[in-house]
């Protein structure tokens, strides 16, 4: 219920409209990678998703940013029920991907930045491997492409008072990985499915 | 708020609009051919929109005051919102944009609310114009900076100073037609809605020659004539809820129905130069906010000051 009064807000704020490419009533765990531009990304992305798609999607964020304030801690656990991450001092005991296999085979979808670092919103950076390891290990897992187009003209980097900006989020259809494809043909393959989804602005 | 004039107003929209609806059904049912059928859904779609829109309005014009005030400022800020979203903005226009968008709209629509003429009818052109630009120029980014200055300045031009003319019209202080500000606000509204309509009906009719292809082919010279003709005639049958005389009312809505036509004409080629049909999706079968109000942009100022200037006694 306060999740999807959450979402709604976020929709109204952001002026918000999603496509789906793809078909959005799949019932397994999926993958939404997207390309990042903004602190609000996975947010967004998580408000513009199907009420029955959104119910079981968590948000994989970085710890040292949602675990600062009990806001944000109270935001990150109780109503994105985000999967937070350490971005600094990882080791093979903290390893952020164990959490994400983990959350998928608990049957939820997650959200997930493969650029690791905020764009200028233009182009996409190179993927890092993570996308690659779960569609290699979790087979059953679709992995679906999300592009977001305007957010970090919303509240671009080293802003604090966002500008009401209309967002537009695409979500695609999923990048299925082909019998022992390589890490980086599917990486890139992945990236060109994002990238896809710019479409026209109307 | 509700006087005699105003039901027959309403009564007159409701009857437009159940006599739309069924257009639109009947069309649904007989549409044999593709193109008929996308014709008659697109209009089921815009008569759901208009009920919505009219209703909205009516409401909020009933209830009067700041309601209609407040109703013209949010359609301003959506409109607006369309506006930047689809033109291309730099970094640079951050802090300027959030100006316009939080500090301007609110002023200004306050100014309106307090019936503060000369300070609104200067603050957007000369005040929020000196400090968009130098906001931007203090951000420090100059590439392209004269086009960008620009476009938001156009933006809050169009989208805020001339829409803000219509909730104006209610601080009017017209000789012999005190307390029913809102009824002309109604008058004006329907003219050029009437307007239009009767142009892209009449042009889709029998409209051959385009005025400006290029800006827009459904143009024509035909609808043209034909939305004009239609707003003075309506505008001389409604004379007598306004305080004009016959011929004045008919002179009146013809002006206001050729403004409203080079509003559309002006707004669209502005779309044309982004290169989009729509400045959003916000309404269905019309579109956005900025393309139902685009014609009142240009309307709304002129009709504003033909009123002041010869039915208030100021000059």
């Amino acid at each position: 219920m306060i999740r999807d009064i959450f979402a709604g807000v976020i929709r109204i704020i952001t002026g918000c409209r999603s496509r789906h490419a793809g078909p959005c009533d799949s019932t397994g765990p999926r993958v939404y990678f997207a390309n990042h531009t903004s602190n609000l990304d996975a947010v967004v992305v998580w408000s513009s998703l199907p009420r029955e798609c959104r119910r079981d999607c968590r948000i994989v964020a970085a710890k040292d940013y949602w675990g600062r304030t009990a806001v944000r801690r109270w935001l990150a656990c109780k109503v994105f029920r985000a999967v937070l991450i350490d971005r600094k001092g990882v080791t093979k005991s903290n390893y952020p991907l164990r959490d994400i296999t983990a959350c998928l085979d608990d049957g939820c979808s997650v959200i997930i930045f493969p650029e690791g670092t905020r764009g200028d919103g233009d182009g996409a950076a190179p993927f890092r491997a993570g996308l690659w390891h779960i569609a290699r290990d979790r087979p059953g897992v679709e992995i679906v492409p999300v592009w977001i187009e305007n957010l970090n003209r919303v509240l671009p980097k080293g802003e604090v008072l966002p500008v009401p900006i209309a967002v537009a989020v695409t979500v695609g259809e999923p990048v299925v990985r082909g019998a022992d494809e390589p890490k980086q043909p599917y990486l890139e393959r992945c990236r060109d499915a994002m990238l896809g989804l710019r479409g026209e602005p109307s | 708020m509700i006087d005699d004039n105003m039901l027959i107003l309403l009564g007159i929209v409701a009857g437009l609009l159940v006599l739309g609806s069924l257009i639109a059904e009947v069309g649904v049912r007989v549409a044999r051919t593709e193109g008929g059928i996308d014709v008659a859904k697109n209009l089921k779609d815009r008569m759901r929109s208009w009920w919505l829109m009219a209703t909205v309005f009516a409401v909020s014009v009933l209830v009067g005051g700041v309601m209609t005030v407040v109703l013209f400022g949010v359609s301003s800020f959506l409109a607006l919102r369309e506006f930047i979203t689809l033109t291309p903005t730099r970094r640079g226009d951050h802090r300027a944009l959030f100006w316009a968008f939080f500090v301007i709209i609110p002023v200004q629509y306050l100014l309106i609310v307090q019936e503060r003429y000369s300070a609104f009818l200067v603050f957007i052109p000369v005040y929020a114009f000196l400090l968009i630009p130098a906001r931007m120029a203090a951000a420090g980014q100059t590439e392209g900076f004269l086009g960008r200055m620009s476009r938001i300045q156009w933006g809050l031009m169009t989208c805020v100073y001339f829409i803000g003319h219509v909730p104006a019209l209610l601080a009017l202080d017209i000789v012999g037609y005190t307390g029913t500000n809102a009824t002309l606000l109604f008058f004006f509204i329907l003219i050029v809605q009437i307007n239009d309509v009767s142009q892209f009906v009449v042009g889709k009719l029998i409209g051959k020659r385009a005025i400006a292809p290029l800006v827009s082919p459904n143009k024509t010279v035909a609808g043209m004539v034909g939305g004009l003709t239609i707003s003075a005639g309506v505008g001389a049958s409604l004379a007598w809820i306004t305080p004009f005389g016959v011929i004045d009312a008919a002179a009146i809505a013809l002006c206001v129905a050729f403004m409203g036509f080079m509003g559309d004409l002006t707004m669209s080629a502005v779309k044309r130069d982004i290169g989009v049909k729509d400045y959003s999706q916000a309404i269905p079968g019309h579109g956005g906010v900025l393309d139902r109000l685009d014609s009142l942009t240009f309307a709304a100022p002129a009709f504003f000051h033909i009123v002041r200037y010869f039915y208030t006694g100021q000059v």
